[in-house]
């Protein structure tokens, strides 16, 4: 703990450099949206302000959680194995953001002309007969247990590969996602959005196919 | 004391024009953006005031009426009415309208009366706009995506310009076309939808006293996004159905597609009547945001023109025929 205060002049090692710099400017990264959006509701959001919320939280889930899947790839690509180090950083961000997404849609769609009613039939309905909501409400509640089983002591109580194994559910929490934002916006117009956010997600998950296909391959030959 | 507000006060009743004008060259000086920020700053789910227009030299339209089948309800900005619409021959999204409709040219222009009447022919928009004193009729309209706004429209009754062409009793429904022109309406390079857009009506939904042909709003002739120079307005239906910058008029024996039922005929059918009971299939129509209040209300049904309207469907399922 000797280089702890910032201003020393020994040299910063990596596991300073990560703690003091590195983390530091992730949480501002992953902050930033959140930050936009405080600012903008002092702003004109539009005749629509809560399609704006809504489209604005769920926009940044699906991009953490391109980032988070996005994480591995990149080590592959640039061989910085330390970029794991802020992976659960951006994936509870990513959780973050669709709680936000979830709470303003449960808000703003069920309570009719007040707090005080609550339309828990239409909740039901949309929770099972909505396509793009049971997309949406899979993707969600599919992180759930990836938040919980975040820290280190569930790392260590699950063991290694279990965990692994368990934090494979964010492979179809994205196709959930992505499903979720096309059937939203149409189910016969193919938006350029969506579909950008499909090819994305299949080159992410084909990528870990294809590794783990040929590293099979490798190893039987 | 609790001061209630007319039924059917006309939004030039409340607000002179001349003061609007005036209000509006304050603000459009003060520059749009600070205007903006100035008045809707934190108000976000209250403003319902006079916002900047669109379109500074917006033409009034004279002697306006007062028309019956107000409502009392509080009225949605110029700005939200204007800012804030479906209509793709513009691009896909609800602020593209208001950025791209400039390219609209709602004048000269005319309209092509064809089918089952005594009177088909080319007739030009000054000359309809003067077929009938043009009223304020202040509608609720209701979007099949489940928000909804208050509107006050002018126009006159869809029977009064329907009459001229003088249907014969073979026409029993009227199908109208939008212009097709990718010059004039960019969003049509695009195959979002197939081009031109064309609705329908039975004739009895056409002549009712309540469908409007749409000429202006809050006072003035009709901004493009919102469907310059003449457009439908049907308030008991979803607002698909209120076509837009109409060119073509067809009396017709059979029912006609239209756009949004041949797109997706599953989600969309001819009549589109407002039915909280009939769920669209990707949403609920029970409820429905209207724009600037944080909670959804209650969808009527016929968007609460059910007692002039319901008598045209007596008999009819509904749920089949949505």
């Amino acid at each position: 703990m000797r280089n702890e205060g910032l201003g020393t002049r020994d040299q910063l090692n990596s596991t300073q450099w990560r703690r003091r710099v590195f983390k530091p400017v992730v949480w501002l990264l992953c902050l930033a949206p959140l930050a936009y959006l405080i600012y903008s509701l002092s702003l004109d959001l539009g005749a629509n302000p809560i399609e704006t919320v809504t489209n604005f939280t769920g926009i940044w889930t699906l991009r953490f959680i391109m980032v988070t899947l996005a994480v591995t790839p990149l080590r592959w690509l640039t061989g910085i194995n330390q970029l794991v180090n802020y992976r659960r950083l951006v994936g509870l961000f990513a959780f973050f953001y669709a709680a936000l997404h979830f709470i303003v849609y449960i808000v703003t769609t069920f309570f009719i002309e007040g707090f005080s009613n609550f339309d828990a039939p239409g909740l039901v309905a949309d929770l099972t007969t909505r396509p793009y909501i049971i997309a949406g409400f899979t993707a969600f509640v599919l992180m759930v247990p990836l938040a919980l089983t975040s820290t280190t002591g569930w790392i260590r109580r699950l063991g290694g590969k279990n965990w692994n194994l368990l934090h494979r559910l964010i492979y179809i929490t994205a196709m959930a996602a992505v499903l979720h934002y096309y059937w939203k916006v149409s189910v016969k117009l193919v938006p350029v959005n969506p579909r950008n956010y499909g090819i994305l997600v299949a080159i992410l998950l084909g990528w870990r196919l294809w590794r783990s296909v040929a590293r099979r391959r490798a190893s039987e030959a | 004391m609790l001061i209630k507000k007319a039924p059917d006060l006309s939004e030039s009743e409340v607000t002179p024009k001349a003061l609007f004008v005036k209000r509006r060259e304050f603000i459009a000086a003060a520059g749009v953006t600070a205007a903006a920020v100035a008045t809707n700053g934190l108000g976000l789910f209250g403003g319902n005031e006079e916002v900047a227009a669109q379109n500074p030299d917006a033409q009034k339209l004279p002697n306006l009426v007062k028309g019956p089948f107000g409502t009392d309800e509080k009225m949605n900005s110029y700005k939200d009415v204007t800012t804030y619409n479906n209509f793709y021959e513009f691009g896909t999204r609800k602020e593209d309208p208001a950025a791209y409709a400039h390219t609209l040219r709602p004048r000269p222009w005319s309209v092509v009366v064809e089918g089952q009447c005594g009177k088909p022919g080319t007739y030009n928009i000054e000359d309809i706009m003067k077929w009938a004193p043009i009223e304020e009729r202040i509608y609720r309209m209701r979007c099949v995506e489940a928000w909804s706004m208050v509107i006050p429209w002018a126009g006159y009754p869809m029977s009064k310009f329907l009459e001229r062409f003088q249907p014969t009793s073979r026409a029993k429904y009227v199908e109208f076309r939008t212009l097709v022109d990718t010059k004039q309406m960019p969003g049509q390079t695009e195959p979002a939808l197939p081009w031109p857009y064309h609705e329908g009506l039975r004739m009895d939904e056409a002549m009712h006293p309540l469908t409007l042909l749409g000429l202006g709003l809050y006072g003035e002739v009709l901004p493009n996004q919102n469907g310059a120079p003449l457009r439908l307005v049907v308030p008991w239906k979803y607002g698909f159905k209120s076509i837009k910058s109409i060119v073509r008029v067809s009396f017709t024996e059979t029912e006609p597609v239209n756009t949004w039922k041949k797109m997706q005929s599953a989600e969309y059918g001819f009549y589109a009547n407002v039915n909280p009971q009939v769920d669209h299939p990707r949403w609920s129509q029970g409820s429905e945001r209207r724009l600037g209040e944080f909670f959804r209300r209650k969808t009527l049904m016929f968007n609460g023109y059910g007692d002039r309207v319901a008598s045209l469907y007596a008999g009819m399922d509904l749920r089949r025929n949505y």
